[in-house]
């Protein structure tokens, strides 16, 4: 439930991120700009499975997969598109309005398909399974010689092109990556206060109640799953676009266990969570180092995650309900 | 045909290391509801341990039976302290926090023996081939890693079904909450399994050094492998873990050896072997779909698959 507290929090955060790039400029550091448009893909990366995890309760531990075929999408399509190729007759493109929705629906129909059997299991094995499919992407995507296999692929026509908006500007593509964001968090509110994210929690409580109510949980849940693997498509394909590069690496099995760590670090079965944990996981990722050098502790400078790995056990063990739940909810209240 | 039985017995060696794996990460979740994806880590454990070791006395049999108890301490103490804490937690906890472990060992492996990955050498007593099937010269060290397998397989068997401690293996994994109740010492019990499972997973870490690369991440890349074996062969079940591993081995490296050629007889030699390489390493996986098709609770169900 959100707080009286968050609608306000939220409206200030989306004024800070609007104004953003031109404080980092008139701080002299324009690069921040980039590092936070990063933040904003994985937050839709993070909130696409919050949906499914926090909502549906439903471990995948193989989202990163998704966050990789909306990225080879574009980077594929964009490869055929520079060097005049063919793939399966088609020219290649860089058209963001053809490119991008293809990204986002080929996430889709691959978690239709990956969700009809995956879903047949719940618990343990859903993880497990998860966690397998995507590896075999992974493994699918690392034997594409052709696009570079496990070296990955440049994308040397920059950016994907779109009408009126030029994409290549960083200022400009961070603007996208914030509308998308709030678009798909809206989207997402919606969603979860509808008829189907009620179900959606209902399953989540008791799921044999549901079934004996005569819901369709099968059909619920995996509706709810390729939601969310949509969802992390349109991350990556904004991932592919920040970096102009891809490869097998964005699918390898620690990206899901990132995106995973930023939906519990931030507050499981909260929209604004994810948001917060995307921010607090790679600005950890980007700055533990530093700060281990400026203390100059050389040793864990290099070797921060000896830090890192401790730190997330102990905030599984004890700070369960993540940020959100430090800022918002003071009260014991859980469900 | 020779090639095929080579073949054949290859995939019968990766199987015996998935087994060993995957029989510690089954037992453990049948008893203890517990998953650990720090399992793998116990793996390259053993490994580093005897490849170091070896380098040190030059003997491998010192190498591989110092990596046993190296592998049970650090169970013991990941047990202690940090399992233990995890039992009455959910599978999501669970799995974040034996994540953490993961990013914590082996950045701790990587201080200790840098990120250059080690090489151990065949022992000298197995070295060269013998030709168990006429016409067939295969590697001997190969062969007593099978060898060696069966006979864990055997002496898991035996404690398994003949024992007391096995006897209250298989009740845990039915109702872990009757055992408790009858007056087991179940933390005891806990604590000795998870040790178990860790010897298994060094011993079998310690018999693939000499295979592959002893580096950082080959903990894990047997992981998810050993999570496809479970998920076959069904959660909790010794038994499951042997057939799935088995199939697993088998399908795996019969795919990279064949599939790219039964492509060719289809398609073009360049586009088969890039479609080829690509689809045998997805075998396994396929494998794994299949049979959730059929059987969407693994081939030998057990009671703590339905937790």
């Amino acid at each position: 439930m959100p707080t009286s507290f968050e609608k306000p929090f939220l409206i200030a955060g989306l004024i800070f991120l609007i104004a953003f790039p031109y404080i980092a400029e008139a701080a002299g550091n324009a690069y921040f700009t980039s590092t936070v448009a990063r933040i904003l893909i994985f937050a839709i990366a993070a909130i696409s499975l919050d949906l499914i995890l926090g909502y549906g309760g439903m471990v995948s531990f193989g989202h990163a997969a998704y966050l990789g075929i909306g990225a080879y999408v574009v980077a594929i399509l964009s490869f055929h598109g520079y060097d005049g190729s063919a793939l399966f007759g088609l020219p290649g493109t860089e058209y963001a309005p053809i490119v991008w929705p293809l990204g986002v629906a080929l996430s889709a129909v691959v978690a239709l398909g990956l969700g009809a059997l995956c879903l047949r299991t719940s618990g343990v094995y859903f993880i497990m399974i998860t966690l397998a499919f995507a590896q075999m992407l992974f493994f699918f995507f690392v034997s594409l010689q052709r696009y570079g296999g496990d070296d990955g692929l440049f994308m040397f026509a920059g950016r994907s092109t779109m009408p009126f908006i030029d994409l290549d500007n960083d200022t400009t593509f961070y603007y996208v990556c914030l509308a998308f964001l709030a678009g798909f968090f809206i989207l997402c509110r919606a969603i979860v206060a509808s008829r189907f994210g009620r179900v959606l929690r209902g399953i989540k409580q008791n799921e044999r109640r549901m079934v004996m109510l005569g819901y369709p949980v099968y059909r619920y849940k995996l509706a709810a799953f390729v939601i969310a693997g949509a969802g992390a498509g349109l991350a990556g394909v904004l991932l592919a676009n920040h970096t102009k590069f891809v490869s097998p690496d964005i699918l390898h099995w620690t990206k899901s266990g990132d995106i995973l760590i930023m939906v519990i670090l931030g507050g499981i079965g909260t929209l604004t969570g994810p948001i917060l944990g995307s921010a607090a996981f790679l600005l950890l990722e980007d700055y533990l180092p530093v700060i281990f050098g400026a203390l100059s502790m050389d040793l864990l400078k290099d070797h921060w995650r000896i830090v890192f790995g401790p730190m997330l056990i102990l905030i599984v063990l004890f700070a369960r309900r993540g940020l959100y739940g430090m800022l918002f909810r003071r009260e014991t209240d859980d469900g | 045909m020779l090639l095929f039985v080579e073949q054949l017995l290859n995939g019968l060696q990766l199987g015996i290391f998935l087994f060993l794996v995957a029989a510690g990460l089954t037992l453990i979740f049948g008893i203890m509801g517990l998953i650990n994806l720090a399992h793998g880590s116990l793996f390259m454990i053993g490994a580093y341990v005897a490849a170091t070791v070896t380098g040190w006395t030059g003997s491998f049999t010192i190498g591989l039976l110092s990596a046993l108890p190296a592998a049970a301490i650090a169970g013991v103490i990941i047990e202690f302290v940090v399992m233990r804490r995890l039992y009455d937690r959910d599978h999501l906890d669970q799995v974040l926090a034996t994540f953490g472990l993961i990013l914590f060992i082996n950045e701790a492996v990587t201080m200790i023996w840098g990120r250059t990955p080690l090489f151990l050498n065949v022992p000298d007593a197995l070295k060269g081939t013998i030709e168990i099937i006429p016409g067939v010269p295969y590697p001997i060290y190969r062969v007593a890693i099978i060898a060696a397998g069966i006979l864990v397989a055997l002496i898991l068997w035996l404690i398994i079904t003949r024992t007391r401690a096995g006897m209250l293996i298989r009740a845990g994994s039915t109702n872990r909450e009757m055992v408790a109740a009858l007056g087991v010492d179940i933390a005891l019990l806990y604590t000795a399994l998870f040790a178990a499972g860790a010897v298994f997973a060094g011993f079998a870490g310690a018999m693939a050094g000499p295979l592959v690369s002893v580096q950082v991440g080959m903990g894990e890349q047997i992981l998810i492998l050993a999570f496809v074996v479970i998920v076959i062969g069904g959660i909790g079940s010794v038994r499951g873990a042997l057939v799935g591993s088995l199939l697993v081995g088998i399908v795996d490296t019969l795919g990279r050896a064949f599939v790219p050629d039964i492509l060719k007889l289809f398609l073009a030699p360049a586009e088969a072997d890039g479609i080829g390489g690509g689809l045998s390493s997805m075998m396994v996986y396929l494998l794994m779909a299949l049979v959730l098709v059929i059987r969407p609770s693994g081939l030998f169900p057990t009671a703590a698959a339905a937790r």
